[in-house]
C-alpha cells in the first residue's frame, strides 16, 4: 500500500490538511489543519455554527449522507486520505466509529444493538463475551445484565446513549468520534459518560464535539477551539475557522489567541 | 490491518452493487408502463381526432365502416360526473367540517372516520350493484330503470370519501390561532367556518375535490348497469330518466366489439379520457409543488 | 361609553343567529352520519338480496363451480378462485418490485429531481382508468406477450399452471394488468413508510460501518414494515375488487381450470358480465357472489386499518 504522506508524526493518527466542507455554495467551515494525537481525547468546542460538528462528521465520512456536501483538502488516517475515489466510507465508518447526539439505538433487543454491529463487521468469537465485555466498557453491565433481551428503547435517554456507545466499541474501533454526546443528557448521566471516556481512553482515540466548556476540560488531553467569522465580501454569512489547537490546559489557562479568552470566559457564544 | 480502499471482490461490495442495480431495474420497470401506455394512445387515439368526432353520434356497430363520433358519450360523462358531484360535494363538505371543526377526536368522528376508510375501500362495481338494487330494479325514480341520473348517484358513493378526507385534513391544517382570532372577536361558530376557516383551507380542498371528480370521470364498473349506453344525442332533461352514455362506457363496449371502426372510437376516447384526466393532475400537481414553499406558520 | 355602544347594533346575538350556528352543526352531523347510512345501506341490501340464493345453496355456493340459469344451478367456486388467484398472485409480482421502487425513490442513487419524476410517474399511473388499461391490455399487452405465453407453454407445460395452450385472452393477462394498476399504490405507501423511518437510525448503522444495503435491510426495512404491510393490504382489497380491467383481459370463462394461460373469472368479472342481463334467482345468486366480494373486501380493507392505527406511532 502506497503511504501518500510520510512527514505525519508518529503519534498522529488522524490530519486534517486544508479541509474546507460547503453545503452546495455556502462554505461553512475553511482551511482547517489539525493532527488528532492517539490515545487521547480531543474536544472541539466553539460558538454555534462555527462548524465543529460539521468537522467531526468530515472525519469518517457521514458528511456523505448529507446531499450537496464537499470537501476540499485532505483527511489522512492510516496514512490514506480517506476521501481519495478509491477508498470505501464503508471501510472508514468501521474503523472510526461515531456516537451521536441523540441516543439511536435500533429498534431491537439489547443484545441484538451490540451484535448487530460486531455481526456486520465479520466478528466469528463469542458474542456472549463480547456483548457482556462492550456492555461493561460501556458502564452499562450491570444496569441492563437481567434484561439483554429487552428493547433498546426500555432504557433511560443516558443508559441508551451508554448502549450507543457499547454499540461503537463491539466494533472495535480505532477512533471514537463522539457528537455533543451528553446534550440531550441530565447531569448525572452526564457524570457516568464522562467516566466511560476516561476508561476508553487506554484503548481509543477520542474526538469529541461539545458545548460543554467544563466538560472539554474535564474530560480532554486536547482542545481544538473553532470560531466564525463573517464573509470578506460581507453579506452577513459567516464560515467557520479553528482558530487554535492546543493542550486543554493551554487553552484554558492562557491561550493564544484573544476570541479563544473571550469565548472561555463567557465573553459569546 | 485492512486496506482502506474500495475493493469490487468483498461480497459486502458485490451484494451492494446487485441490490442497487436490482431497485433501479425496478424504477425503470415502474415507469414503463405509464411512458408505453400514454405514447400509444397519444399515437393511436390522436389520429382519430376530427371535428366530426365530438359532434356525431356513435353508429352501432357492424352498421357502417364509420363509427361516427361520441358526442352523446362525451356529453353523458359530462352530466354524470357532474350529478354525482352535485351530490357528493355538499355532502361530503359538510361531513368533512363536522369531523374537522366540531367533533375533535370523539367516539363518532371516529367511528365516521372509519367508515370513510371503509366505504373508500368497497370496490367500484358494489357501489353499481348497490344503486342497480337501490334504484334501477325498484324503479323508484318516477319509474325509470336505467338511467344517467342513477350512474350519477352510483358515482356520487365513490366520491364520496375523497371529498370528506380532503376536507377533513384540509380543515386540519388551518392553524388554530385563526380559528381563535375569529371566535375571539365573538363571531359565530358558522361564520367563523364559512368566512374564515373555510377560505382558508379552500385551495387544498378544491384540489383534492378536482382530482376525485377526475378519477370518477374514467369510473366504468359503476356505470354498465346503472347509466348502461347510449348511442342517441343527449337533447333535454328529460334524457336524465333514460339511459345514457359515458366514455368510459363507450371504451369498454366499443374494445370488445370485433369491428376496426368501434375499436378505433375506443381509442379515441380514451385518447380524450387520459388527456384530460392526466392534465388534471399534473395541473394540481404544480399548484401544490407552488403552495408547498411558504409553508404554513 | 354608552353611545359608542349603541353604534353596535348587533353585539347582543339574535336568537336568530344562535339559531343558524345551531342548523348549521346539525346539518353537518347529519351530512357526516350519510357516511355510516351509505355504508349500511350497502351492506344491508347486498345482504338481504343475496339472501334467497344463500337460503337455497348456502355454503355450497363457494365451492361449486356449476353456473347454469336454465338449470338454476349456481356455485360461485371459479371467481372465486380467480378472484384469489389473480389478487394474490399480481401482488406477489407488485411487492418486490413496488418495495424496490420505493427505495430506489427514498435512497440517494440519483439527484433528487429525477427520483421525484419517476415518483410522479407512478403515482400518474394510478390516475389512468382502468377501462383505459383494459384497452391497451387488449390491443397492446395480448399480443406482446402471446410469443412469451407460448414459451411458456412449451417449455414448462407439465406444470398445471401452464398446462393450456395460450389462445388470447387468460388469467395470466388479468395478474400482468393488475400489477400495472397495484404497482402505484405499493410504491407510494412503502415510499412514505421509508421516508418515516427517522434518519438517526440510518446514522446509527452507518456510524459503525454497516453498508447501504445492510443497513437497507437490517435497519430500514424492518422499521418500514408494519406500514408497508398495510399499504399491501390496501393493494390487496384493491386487486379483489377491480372490474374493468380484469374484465376485459381475463376471457370471462366459468370453466374451472388450473391452468394460468386459460379464460378465467372474478367475482367482479363475473358481476359486470352478467348483471345488466340477469333474472329470477340468477340475481340472487350474483348478489350472493357480490356479497361475498364485499366481504373479503371489507375484511382486508379493515385490517389494513388497523395495522396502520396499531404501528403508526411506534417511534
Amino acid at each position: 500500500m502506497i503511504k501518500t504522506n510520510k512527514k505525519t508524526p508518529k503519534n498522529v493518527i488522524l490530519s486534517l490538511e486544508n479541509v474546507s466542507i460547503s453545503y452546495g455554495t455556502f462554505e461553512a467551515v475553511r482551511n482547517v489543519f489539525c493532527n488528532f494525537k492517539k490515545g487521547k481525547i480531543t474536544s472541539l468546542i466553539g460558538p454555534s455554527g462555527c462548524g465543529k460538528s460539521t468537522v467531526l462528521r468530515s472525519l469518517n465520512r457521514m458528511n456523505d449522507l448529507i446531499p450537496n456536501c464537499s470537501l476540499k483538502g485532505t483527511v489522512l488516517f492510516d496514512g490514506t486520505n480517506i476521501y481519495d475515489k478509491r477508498v470505501d466510507p464503508v471501510e472508514v465508518r468501521r474503523r472510526i466509529g461515531m456516537v451521536f447526539q441523540q441516543p439511536n439505538p435500533f429498534p431491537k433487543s439489547i443484545y441484538e444493538n451490540i451484535a448487530f454491529g460486531a455481526r456486520i463487521n465479520g466478528f466469528t468469537g463469542d458474542m456472549d463475551e463480547l456483548v457482556e465485555s462492550s456492555l461493561r466498557k460501556g458502564a452499562l453491565w450491570d444496569e441492563c445484565k437481567d434484561k439483554l433481551n429487552e428493547s433498546g428503547y426500555s432504557l433511560s435517554g443516558g443508559q441508551q446513549q451508554r448502549l450507543c456507545i457499547a454499540r461503537t466499541i463491539a466494533i472495535e474501533p480505532e477512533i471514537i468520534l463522539m457528537d455533543e454526546p451528553c446534550s440531550a443528557l441530565d447531569p448525572i448521566s452526564t457524570l457516568k459518560i464522562e467516566e466511560t471516556m476516561h476508561e476508553l481512553k487506554k484503548n481509543y482515540t477520542i474526538i469529541i464535539v461539545t458545548h460543554n466548556m467544563q466538560q472539554a476540560l474535564r474530560v480532554s488531553d486536547m482542545t481544538a477551539f473553532f470560531n466564525a467569522v463573517e464573509y470578506e465580501d460581507g453579506d452577513g454569512g459567516k464560515v467557520g475557522y479553528l482558530a487554535e489547537f492546543n493542550s486543554t490546559k493551554k487553552i484554558f489557562s492562557s491561550p493564544n489567541e484573544k476570541t479563544t479568552q473571550e469565548y472561555i470566559s463567557g465573553k459569546f457564544g | 490491518m485492512n486496506s482502506l480502499y474500495y475493493q469490487k471482490r468483498l461480497s459486502r461490495n458485490i451484494g451492494d452493487k446487485f441490490f442497487t442495480s436490482l431497485s433501479v431495474i425496478c424504477a425503470l420497470i415502474a415507469i414503463l408502463p405509464l411512458i408505453f401506455l400514454v405514447t400509444y394512445i397519444l399515437y393511436k387515439g390522436g389520429s382519430q381526432i376530427t371535428p366530426e368526432l365530438f359532434t356525431l353520434e356513435p353508429n352501432p356497430p357492424g352498421d357502417d365502416l364509420d363509427a361516427g363520433g361520441i358526442n352523446p358519450a362525451l356529453i353523458g360523462t359530462l352530466i354524470i360526473t357532474s350529478i354525482a358531484s352535485i351530490i357528493a360535494i355538499p355532502i361530503g363538505v359538510g361531513g368533512g367540517i363536522y369531523l374537522a371543526e366540531y367533533s375533535k377526536g370523539g367516539a363518532f368522528s371516529k367511528f365516521i372516520r372509519f367508515g370513510v376508510n371503509v366505504l373508500a375501500g368497497v370496490p367500484s362495481i358494489i357501489a353499481g350493484v348497490f344503486i342497480y338494487a337501490l334504484i334501477v330494479s325498484t324503479k323508484i325514480l318516477f319509474g325509470s330503470m336505467y338511467s344517467g341520473l342513477a350512474g350519477g348517484m352510483a358515482l356520487s358513493i365513490l366520491m364520496l370519501p375523497t371529498v370528506i378526507k380532503t376536507t377533513d385534513e384540509g380543515l386540519k391544517l388551518v392553524p388554530n390561532e385563526l380559528r381563535y382570532a375569529s371566535l375571539g372577536v365573538g363571531a359565530s361558530m358558522y361564520t367563523t367556518i364559512l368566512k374564515v376557516t373555510l377560505p382558508s383551507a379552500f385551495r387544498s380542498i378544491a384540489t383534492g375535490v378536482v382530482l376525485g371528480i377526475a378519477r370518477a370521470a374514467g369510473e366504468t364498473a359503476p356505470l354498465i348497469f346503472t347509466a348502461l349506453f347510449s348511442y342517441y344525442y343527449i337533447t333535454g332533461f328529460g334524457d336524465l330518466f333514460y339511459e345514457m352514455g359515458s366514455l368510459a362506457v363507450l371504451i369498454y363496449n366499443f374494445a370488445l366489439e370485433p369491428y376496426d371502426a368501434q375499436n378505433k372510437l375506443a381509442w379515441a376516447a380514451s385518447f380524450i379520457l387520459v388527456l384530460s384526466i392526466l392534465s388534471v393532475n399534473i395541473f394540481s400537481r404544480i399548484l401544490a409543488a407552488f403552495n408547498e414553499k411558504p409553508k404554513r406558520v | 361609553m354608552e353611545e359608542k355602544l349603541t353604534l353596535f347594533k348587533n353585539r347582543k346575538r339574535f336568537g336568530i343567529e344562535k339559531n343558524i350556528d345551531i342548523i348549521f352543526k346539525n346539518t353537518a352531523l347529519v351530512l357526516s352520519s350519510f357516511v355510516a347510512i351509505i355504508l349500511l345501506g350497502i351492506i344491508l341490501v347486498v345482504f338481504f338480496q343475496s339472501f334467497e340464493s344463500f337460503s337455497r345453496y348456502g355454503l355450497k355456493f363457494l365451492v361449486t363451480s356449476e353456473w347454469n340459469p336454465v338449470k338454476d344451478e349456481y356455485g360461485a367456486f371459479t371467481a372465486i378462485y380467480g378472484t384469489l388467484v389473480t389478487s394474490f398472485l399480481s401482488l406477489l409480482i407488485t411487492i418486490p418490485l413496488g418495495v424496490g421502487t420505493a427505495i430506489f425513490i427514498t435512497e440517494d442513487f440519483v439527484p433528487k429531481v429525477f427520483r421525484e419524476i419517476i415518483g410522479s410517474f407512478v403515482e400518474l399511473l394510478a390516475a389512468i382508468p382502468s377501462v383505459v388499461l383494459g384497452l391497451w391490455a387488449i390491443f397492446v399487452m395480448e399480443p406482446f406477450f402471446r410469443v412469451f405465453f407460448v414459451f411458456l407453454h412449451n417449455f414448462f407445460g407439465w406444470i398445471p399452471i401452464f398446462s393450456t395452450e395460450p389462445t388470447g385472452r387468460n388469467s395470466l393477462l388479468a395478474i400482468l394488468i393488475l400489477v400495472v394498476m397495484l404497482l402505484p399504490i405499493v410504491t407510494s405507501i412503502a415510499r412514505d413508510s421509508l421516508n418515516q423511518v427517522p434518519k438517526k437510525l440510518r446514522n446509527a448503522a452507518y456510524g459503525i460501518g454497516a453498508s447501504r444495503w445492510k443497513t437497507i435491510f437490517s435497519v430500514i426495512l424492518p422499521a418500514a414494515l408494519s406500514g408497508i404491510m398495510a399499504g399491501v393490504l390496501l393493494a390487496l382489497g384493491r386487486a379483489m375488487g377491480e372490474t374493468m380491467a380484469v374484465t376485459m383481459i381475463i376471457g370471462n370463462s366459468n370453466a374451472f381450470s388450473w391452468s394460468l394461460l386459460s379464460p378465467g373469472y372474478t367475482i367482479s368479472s363475473m358481476l359486470a358480465n352478467q348483471f345488466g342481463e340477469a333474472d329470477g334467482s340468477q340475481v340472487s345468486s350474483l348478489f350472493y357472489a357480490a356479497f361475498v366480494l364485499m366481504t373479503l373486501s371489507l375484511v382486508v380493507n379493515i385490517f389494513a386499518q388497523w395495522l396502520v392505527k396499531k404501528f403508526s406511532l411506534k417511534y
